[in-house]
Order: structure tokens, then C-alpha cells, then sequence
């Protein structure tokens, strides 16, 4: 099976180098026919790499502890489900994963765009498929998993298999580990996708509006997929971590939210170039900058340049990566450079109080964000090359920075979809934000009466309820004028007013989701931590809970050993709950974990961890932690999710536009 | 004409102040965020060299082994690296990582006082071999460290 992989790599190597060529070939001589072939390429590409994972993933499931990789990072004992998530448990096998999504990504662009996008697509296969070249020689050539054990003796190699294999590391037994690295590379790897359009319209001269039509659907779809596996890693850390908290601001998780912030602000600009013509090399600009840092992120997760909490791997990749993003950046921007004059903007501003300046000012912020973000993260890096010292910077640096500017973000959340195209009048802001802004004003006055005296989670909360009354005032009147003119009932109204116009009503609900977001970070300034050390018998109070801890037991299973304490807790002196908090041993991989338990509710959690046995005198270690609001940041994400399906879905206008589009291009080619 | 032009200046300059205000919130948050937490990097051997006195240090290093001394949630140990090492103690109020244990590679965030006893604020610690990944094997075993009993 070993040989199986590696035939698998190096066969999608052959077909992805082919697919380069064929590419620029059938691009530059407009043969259908070298397209054509091109397009099979990167079919047989994808099917390559499918061959090499199931290899993997064979291997895995067989035990087969004579591979290395398996061997390292598997166990004979571990369950089913993590057996799978092995294969993106280590660096040769996440890279394999990296190339095999990027692979299927190939694959339906190739299948979803190539009718419509005929004169793109050759070159838009050769960016994609130049990409999967790189990840592809990466994942033989330099972090091969298809690697068999072996031990040099008296100059002979002799292979060897190890009875049982080092165990997944426990810290990743953990469910949602099955799918928070899976949504954290499909957002990484799908942005080649909107980074080959863009470049191929940049070749091809097509910069109108056709490639930001195709590119906008393709950056959402990673878009998503990256902020979901961003709140699921917070996710996983908040359960798993035992530290209380869920964003620690590690550089691991800042490669995960530049290329997020940077999509953002594509997806928001972008419209200003559809609707008025303008910011195109902006956009440009943008699509590789997200790309850029999607190939950055992955650079620095994967080789261990910054210190970090958890650095995955401290490897020879880091070179390669250089010299690719290099390589990159030169291509890019001397594409931008030689069709400037094709990328000139049709219109000017016209007014600091309108919709695009709106965009504009959240592009800005977005992007100030990034690149403050992006010197914190890199700053040792950077002082270690200037002064001879590393300096680091943390969580401090980054909250300060990070914190006042998602607060204007989110006014602008609510403010900037009011705002009309062009100029907005005095009249219409009167008319638009005379109720938003009341309500505001009363949530604001009942916080402040009720104690809340933090000035930033005051912010959150009162901008936040100014833009949910802005996007919920738009759901509200928009149905309504709708009832009036159809008569339907306004349920009716509603749907057929999400229906009609899904991008737009989709993004406000991505809107709302940011404002629960935005309220349970508004949380974090309540947060309560308290540990004790307790014996049978001996209590605890944090907040209004009383912790009792009953006894303390242990057991063995075949994958850990572990420790419970029995908790009983009260809540303003009623039973309230029993909780089993427990340190496991896993057997594999020698290492201790806790297992965190919470009892969540929408108001607060209560989150308590067996930290361990004092050395001394056996009593359990607890550590309890009050965090208010926590539930709204997860909440917060699946309402962003639903809100960017929504958008995905083609509206009833964009449906009829895109069949008259298709009848035209056949026409067309039939007169050809 | 002329009316024209002066509005294009007075709109250009609300959108320099718009974005004025905007970059300099960020770098207003930048300089006192890094004033802050800026933490200067430092092996075992130039701490004891006495060169580098800042205000946040952090340390790498190895946990010595037989070093760890736990009294209820208090913690001292040593941090080594090659032949030299340092007395921790750890003052912070979370609990060390379950990756914490003799032999581990350990970063400690805190300061260095004059009584030669580093005071760890943070300590973060991670499994030696467990990325490095040397063969498994015989001996494996051996080498594997159980923290507690």
C-alpha cells in the first residue's frame, strides 16, 4: 500500500504539471482541444491524490504500523472515527490532505465553470493546477507519508514494525477535532480558487465584471468554511485546553484569521466594483493578498518559525514555502503592474456619506487589522533579524489593537448597509436611523443602570443592538412594503423577499451573526476563576454556585486510565447539577489530559477542570471558571454559516439573468 | 469649475480624516499594546550572564529532570539547557499544561529578580519527542515519563 500511495503522488505530479502546460498552451492558442485535455488532466489529478489518501487511510485502519507516519501518529486501540482523523494529524499527512482538497477544488471549478467561462478557464486550470504542483512535489519529495520504517544496521537497512503504534495525540481525541481541521482547509486551500480566477482574468484581459461574478461564489464558500473551522477551533480549545478561554491570540490561530479578515474585505469590495465600476485593482489586489496569507498560514502552522502553544511541527518545509510565496508574490504583482491600464476605475466618489465609502472605510479597517495582526504574529521574527533578539508581544498587544477597531467594524455592521449608493441624503439617515439608534440608546441606559461598567463590553453591547434594530428593521420593512403591494401574509412576505434577493438578506443575517458574536465576546469581562484544592467532603463557592466535591475515583479503559471527582453543585443553595470532571492517562502516547466539563446555558457556563492530584496530600485539584455568554459566540457562528448558504443560493433574478446569459453564449457558438 | 474642485478637496479631506482616525486608532492600540507585552526572548545562559535585565523575559529550556516540586498549587522547578540551569518558580494563577514534566521543553513568561529565582507568570510546556518523532521502538518505553503516579 506504500507503493500504492506514492505511485498515487507522483501519477497526480505527472497529471497536475500537464495541466499547467496544457493550460497556458490551449489558453494562448485558443484550442478547445488542449483545453479539453487540460480539463482531463486535472480530473485525473484529483483521482491520483484520491488514490494516495485512501492509501493513507488503508494503512491507518489496517494498523499497518511498518509506515511511519501511521506508526507516530496511530494506535491499534484508537477508535474508528480518529482513525480517520489521523491522516491530518501530522505534517506529511496534512500536507497529503492539503493537496487532495485542493485537488477536489480543481476538479469542480473545472466542472462547474468550464462551460461558462471559456476564455478564463485554461488559465484559471494552470494557477489552480501550479499550486497543486507545489503541494504535490512538497508531499513526496520533502514529507512523504508513504515513508516505511527503517533502522540502519551494520550498514544494512532492515525494516521493522512496531507492535503498536505512539497514539493520536490526546489533546485531538476530541469530537469536533474530526471536523475543525477539515473546515480549516477548506477555507485555506479553496482560496487558490478565487486566486486562480483572479490571475487568469489578469492574463486573459477579461476584467470586467464576469471574473468577480464567478470569484465572488468561490470566495464564500472558503470564506465559510474558514470562519467555522476558526470558531471551531476556538471550540475545541474552550473544551479541551482547560484553560477557560477560547482565543488566546496564538500566531496557529492568527494564520487562521488574517486570510478570514483579508476574504472579508473582498467580499465587501467587491461590490463596490459591480455596482459602480470602481476599486478594481483593489479587488485584484485583495484576492491575492487572501490567497497570500491562506499560503502564509499554512507556512506557519506547518514549520514552526514562530514559537507557538501548539506548534505543530518544527520541520525542513519552511524554505520551500519561502521561496513558493515568494514566487507568489512576484507573479501577482507583475501581473497587477502590466494591466494597470485595464484595471482604471469608471467612477470617483461621490460623497464621504454613502454606500462605497462605507466599503471603503471597512476595507481599511479590515485591513489595518491584518497587518497589525500580521506584526504581532511575525514580530520575533522580525526583531530577531533586526536587533539579534526576539522580542514577542501578547495577547495584550493584540487585544488593544484588535478591540477598537471591531467595535467601529461592527457599527459599520449595521450603518454601512443603510447607507445609499453614491450620496445619502440627511433626510434618509434621519428616516433610517432615528429607531436604531433609540433603541440603542434605551439598551445602552438599562446596561449601565444594571451595573455593566466595562467600557468595551458596554460598546459591544449597545452597538450591537443598534445593528441588529438596523438589519432587523430591514427584514421588517422590506416584508411590509412587500405585504402591502402583494397582499401576501408576512411570513410569505418574508420568504419571498430572502428568496428574491438571498445574497443580500443572507449577508445581513451573516450580519446578525457577527452581533452574537460580538455579545459573547462582550462576556469576557465578566469572566470569574477560582481553584482549590479539595479533599471528599470540602467545598467551594465561586459566584453564586457552591461546589462540593463527593469523592474521588479512578478507572482504566483500553485507550487511558484516568481520575474523577465527583462534583455536586448548588446554585443559590438548590441542587443544581452533578459534574465529573476527569484527568485521563493516555496509554500510546504517555501523556495526561483533563477532561473539561461544562454546564452551559445561554446566560453563563460553568466550566470546571480536575487539574490534577496534589503531590502531598492526594486531595483533587479543581479549577473553576464562571464565563458569561460563551454559548452566543458558538451561536453566533452557525447563524454566520446559514447566513452564507443563504447567499450561496442563486436568487429567483440571478437564476433568470444566468439562463439568458447561457442562451446567448450557445447562440453564439452555434453562429461560431 | 471652481465650486467643484473645493468640494473635491473638503470630500477628499473628511475621507484623510476618516482614515486618518482609523489608522491611528491602530497604532495608538499597537505602541501601548507592544509597551505592554513586548517580552524579550532569552536563553538560560545570557539570563545568568546577567546581560538582559527587561522588564517581561521569557525562557526556553528543558524541565530538569527530578526537578518539579509541587506543595498544594505551588510550583518550583529548574530550567536546564545544556549544562546550565535555573530555579523557577511558578507564581501564576492557571494550572501548568498537562504537557508539564520532567524532561519537557518549557517556556516560562515572567521576571528574573536580583535573588537569582526566576518568577513565572505563564509556563508553557511541550511533549519533548512528540513532534520530533524519533522512531518507535524498544527503549520507547523506557524513555516515556509517567507525571504522576
Amino acid at each position: 500500500m506504500n507503493q500504492v500511495g506514492s505511485v498515487g503522488l507522483i501519477a497526480g505530479l505527472a497529471f497536475a504539471l500537464y495541466a499547467v502546460v496544457a493550460g497556458i498552451v490551449g489558453g494562448k492558442l485558443r484550442s478547445l482541444k488542449i483545453t479539453r485535455s487540460a480539463e482531463r488532466a486535472t480530473l485525473a489529478f484529483c483521482a491520483m491524490i484520491t488514490l494516495s489518501v485512501i492509501s493513507l487511510e488503508f494503512l491507518i485502519y489496517t494498523n499497518n504500523f511498518n509506515n511511519a507516519f501511521v506508526a507516530v501518529h496511530s494506535n491499534r486501540d484508537l477508535s474508528l472515527p480518529y482513525k480517520f482523523a489521523v491522516l491530518w494529524s501530522g505534517q506529511e499527512g496534512s500536507l497529503l490532505f492539503w493537496t487532495w482538497l485542493l485537488s477536489i477544488y480543481c476538479s469542480l471549478a473545472v466542472l462547474l465553470n468550464r462551460r461558462k467561462n471559456r476564455q478564463l478557464m485554461p488559465y484559471v486550470i494552470a494557477f489552480a493546477a501550479g499550486v497543486g504542483v507545489f503541494f504535490t512535489s512538497l508531499t513526496f519529495f520533502v514529507a512523504n507519508p508513504f515513508r516505511e520504517l527503517s533502522l540502519s544496521s551494520a550498514g544494512a537497512l532492515i525494516p521493522f514494525a512496531p507492535p503498536d503504534g505512539n497514539g493520536l495525540e490526546p489533546a485531538l481525541q476530541y469530537r469536533y477535532m474530526l471536523i475543525h481541521p477539515v473546515m480549516l482547509y477548506l477555507g485555506y486551500v479553496g482560496m487558490a480558487i478565487p486566486f486562480a480566477f483572479g490571475m487568469a482574468s489578469l492574463v486573459t484581459k477579461q476584467l470586467g465584471d464576469n471574473w468577480i461574478r464567478v470569484t465572488r461564489r468561490w470566495t464564500m464558500v472558503p470564506w465559510m468554511f474558514l470562519g467555522a473551522g476558526i470558531i471551531l477551533g476556538g471550540h475545541w480549545a474552550y473544551n479541551v485546553l482547560g484553560w477557560g478561554g477560547y482565543w488566546g491570540w496564538d500566531p496557529v490561530e492568527n494564520a487562521s484569521l488574517m486570510p478570514w479578515l483579508a476574504g472579508t474585505a473582498f467580499l465587501h469590495s467587491v461590490m463596490v466594483q459591480e455596482k459602480r465600476g470602481m476599486l478594481k485593482v483593489w479587488n485584484v489586489s485583495l484576492v491575492i493578498l487572501t490567497f497570500f496569507l491562506s499560503i502564509f498560514g499554512t507556512f506557519l502552522t506547518r514549520s514552526g518559525i514562530v514559537q507557538s502553544v501548539h506548534a505543530f511541527a518544527e520541520s525542513d518545509i519552511g524554505p520551500y514555502f519561502m521561496v513558493f510565496l515568494a514566487i507568489i508574490a512576484v507573479v501577482s504583482i507583475t501581473l497587477v503592474f502590466l494591466r494597470l491600464d485595464f484595471l482604471k476605475s469608471e467612477n470617483k466618489l461621490d460623497s464621504v456619506i454613502s454606500r462605497e465609502s462605507g466599503f471603503m472605510f471597512n476595507n481599511w479597517i479590515l485591513l489595518a487589522l491584518v497587518f497589525a495582526i500580521l506584526w504581532g504574529t511575525v514580530f520575533p521574527i522580525i526583531s530577531k533579524a533586526v536587533e539579534g533578539q526576539v522580542v514577542t508581544v501578547g495577547p495584550p498587544f493584540f487585544d488593544k489593537v484588535a478591540v477598537p477597531m471591531g467595535l467601529m467594524l461592527l457599527l459599520l455592521t449595521g450603518a454601512g448597509p443603510l447607507l445609499a449608493w453614491r450620496k445619502t441624503s440627511f433626510e434618509s439617515l434621519k428616516r433610517n436611523f432615528t429607531v436604531p439608534v433609540a433603541i440603542a440608546v434605551v439598551v445602552g441606559v438599562i446596561l449601565f443602570v444594571f451595573g455593566v461598567r466595562d467600557l468595551y463590553a458596554w460598546m459591544s453591547l449597545f452597538l450591537g443592538s443598534f445593528v441588529a434594530a438596523c438589519v432587523l428593521g430591514e427584514f421588517y420593512k422590506g416584508a411590509r412594503t412587500r405585504q402591502k403591494i402583494t397582499g401576501e401574509t408576512f411570513g410569505g412576505a418574508l420568504y419571498n423577499l430572502v428568496a428574491r434577493n438571498t445574497r443580500r438578506y443572507g449577508g445581513y443575517i451573516v450580519h446578525l451573526g457577527i452581533v452574537v458574536i460580538f455579545v459573547g465576546l462582550a462576556g469576557l469581562a465578566f469572566k470569574v476563576h477560582a481553584k482549590n484544592v479539595m479533599a471528599p467532603g470540602d467545598m467551594m463557592r465561586v459566584g453564586h454556585y457552591l461546589l462540593r466535591c463527593d469523592r474521588l475515583t479512578s478507572g482504566d479503559t483500553p485507550n487511558y486510565t484516568y481520575e474523577t471527582a465527583d462534583i455536586s453543585v448548588l446554585k443559590n443553595g438548590m441542587a443544581f447539577t452533578e459534574l465529573k470532571p476527569q484527568r485521563r492517562f493516555y496509554k500510546a502516547s504517555q501523556q495526561p489530559i483533563s477532561h473539561v466539563v461544562i454546564r452551559s446555558s445561554l446566560a453563563e457556563d460553568l466550566y470546571v477542570v480536575l487539574a490534577g492530584r496534589d503531590p502531598g496530600t492526594g486531595k483533587a485539584v479543581v479549577e473553576v471558571f464562571l464565563n458569561p455568554l460563551v454559548a452566543w459566540v458558538w451561536i453566533g457562528g452557525v447563524i454566520m454559516v446559514l447566513g452564507t448558504l443563504i447567499a450561496l443560493v442563486p436568487s429567483r433574478v440571478e437564476r433568470e439573468m444566468a439562463q439568458i446569459r447561457q442562451a446567448q453564449l450557445e447562440a453564439l457558438e452555434e453562429r461560431a | 469649475m471652481k465650486s467643484d474642485s473645493s468640494t473635491s478637496n473638503t470630500k477628499q479631506w473628511k475621507f484623510a480624516i476618516g482614515i486618518a482616525v482609523i489608522v491611528g486608532v491602530a497604532i495608538w492600540g499597537a505602541v501601548s499594546g507592544f509597551q505592554a507585552s513586548k517580552t524579550y526572548y532569552v536563553t538560560v545562559s545570557e539570563l545568568l550572564s546577567g546581560k538582559n535585565m527587561h522588564q517581561h523575559i521569557r525562557v526556553g529550556g528543558v524541565v530538569q529532570a527530578g526537578s518539579i516540586v509541587r506543595q498544594g498549587t505551588m510550583l518550583r522547578f529548574r530550567l536546564a539547557q545544556d549544562k546550565a540551569s535555573i530555579p523557577v518558580v511558578y507564581v501564576g494563577s492557571e494550572t501548568v499544561p498537562d504537557t508539564f514534566k520532567d524532561g519537557a521543553q518549557a517556556i516560562v513568561d515572567g521576571t528574573y529578580t536580583s535573588d537569582g529565582v526566576f518568577r513565572a507568570q505563564t509556563v508553557q510546556a511541550k511533549c519533548a519527542s512528540k513532534y520530533a518523532a524519533p522512531p518507535p521502538g524498544p527503549g520507547r518505553q523506557n524513555t516515556a515519563q509517567v507525571e504522576r503516579p
